[in-house]
């Protein structure tokens, strides 16, 4: 087997107080629930998290936000969840929404070795405030800097003992992007297959850039 | 559906005729969606979801749902034969890249220069913009399909007074009482809904209307 694979506590181990990670999932879908909880039970706090949405109470990210364990939000929306609303209010999290779209792109930009990227989303908004407008051949566009975090956590369908991985319908998402954009990438998986069990073609996220692989159900 | 007023029902059932044979689709939550249940069959039509789906399908039924597919929404769908997944960058991409053809999308506001407001009340509400302002500055069409007013306010205003979602300005504004195309001179009144008068309108509306003579009554798919 491969010296990939890691227990629940010992991964969370990896994670300290304070760090910065990318978390996949949309609305709770696509998101790595058992490394979540760990993170829960083991009392993390004061988290940095770059992710699409905090879903609800008691869903996915919603899980660290009941807990306060974050306290600086990047994310596209907050609107299913009261409780991201609440303690934003409260002044207890920091919330940074960015576009989707831009959010995707930004964390994009890390993992391929990119200074940024220009995009026409948020020009004249208040997505611009502080950012810079470039100009290329007469048309605006808004500067959007690389997003890179110590740490990824992300959720497969399947991964082979080499860690690579196979995702399933709209629970790809962010996923795949984010495994390219943090020095430690963990991922878990619904299963974890022999090597050569996933053919090639399959494959979206390769091997190489998973650092560490659990089982979601175990 | 159940549920459905007879106002939404209009809205939609008159923004589905705006929907072109073979098209890319995007409808964003809550009203948009219902979008989907007048449109005639045989279309082409494909809808796309911004979490990465182009091919949603129905709601499927109680006990067969699939947990890694959902719409914008969180709401979980179906995928029709030919469907395709794909993940965020790629998904964005369609949008911006203009390979959209449509969005139709809710509004909290719309101005005198055809501008949406849709993510924000300061110091009310703050869900965020999620795929919205890539949305509305990508798609090659966008379309707003709202209520007229809210609790007796205008909602189409001379400017928007809640943050803006892009500068662009949208396609076509579809609401229980009107259809306006915003334009470079203006609102331009395009259709007024069975039996609402033109003088009704305009005092609904904060935002000056250009007006021509006659408005025909909305027609419908």
């Amino acid at each position: 087997m491969s010296d990939k694979l890691i227990d629940l506590e010992s991964a969370i181990a990896l994670i300290p107080d304070g760090a910065t990670i990318l978390v996949g999932g949309f609305m709770g879908v696509g998101a790595p629930h058992r490394l979540i909880r760990g993170l829960v039970e083991a009392g993390r706090k004061d988290l940095t998290v770059i992710t699409n949405d905090t879903a609800r109470p008691g869903i996915g990210v919603g899980r660290l936000i009941d807990a306060q364990a974050v306290r600086r939000l990047i994310v596209s929306h907050i609107g299913t969840n009261p409780e991201t609303q609440r303690q934003m209010i409260a002044g207890q999290i920091e919330v940074v929404l960015t576009p989707q779209g831009t959010l995707v792109e930004q964390i994009r930009a890390a993992g391929h070795g990119l200074g940024g990227i220009l995009t026409r989303t948020g020009l004249g908004t208040a997505v611009e405030q502080g950012k810079t407008r470039i100009e290329i051949d007469g048309v605006s566009w808004l500067l959007e800097k690389p997003l890179r975090a110590d740490f990824a956590l992300i959720a497969a369908e399947q991964a082979d003992s080499l860690g690579n991985l196979r995702y399933s319908l709209t629970a790809r998402g962010f996923n795949p992007i984010m495994a390219m954009a943090a020095s430690t990438v963990i991922a878990e998986a619904e299963e974890i297959v022999e090597v050569g069990a996933i053919i090639p073609d399959m494959i979206v996220t390769p091997g190489i850039l998973v650092d560490y692989l659990l089982e979601t159900r175990s | 559906m159940t549920g459905v007023d007879a106002d939404k029902e209009r809205i939609a059932r008159r923004v589905a005729k705006e929907i072109t044979p073979n098209s890319l689709v995007n409808l964003g939550i809550g009203l948009p969606t219902l979008v989907a249940n007048y449109l005639p069959g045989g279309l082409g039509v494909l809808f796309h979801t911004e979490n990465g789906l182009i091919g949603v399908g129905p709601r499927p039924a109680p006990g067969v749902e699939n947990r890694n597919l959902v719409d914008a929404g969180g709401g979980f769908v179906t995928a029709v034969t030919g469907a395709a997944a794909f993940d965020a960058a790629f998904s964005f991409g369609l949008i911006r890249g203009g390979h959209l053809d449509l969005t139709v999308l809710g509004g909290l506001q719309v101005d005198s220069q055809g501008r949406l407001a849709n993510w924000m009340v300061p110091g009310k509400l703050v869900p965020g913009m999620g795929g919205a302002m890539d949305l509305v500055s990508g798609a090659k069409r966008v379309i707003v399909a709202m209520a007229h007013s809210a609790a007796g306010k205008p909602k189409i205003v001379a400017e928007c007074s809640f943050p803006l979602t892009s500068i662009r300005r949208v396609s076509l504004v579809i609401t229980d009482l009107a259809v306006i195309e915003p334009t470079s001179e203006g609102l331009v009144l395009r259709e007024r809904a069975p039996g609402v008068s033109v003088e009704r309108i305009v005092e609904e509306t904060e935002a000056g209307l250009i007006i021509p003579d006659p408005v025909p009554e909305m027609s419908f798919a």
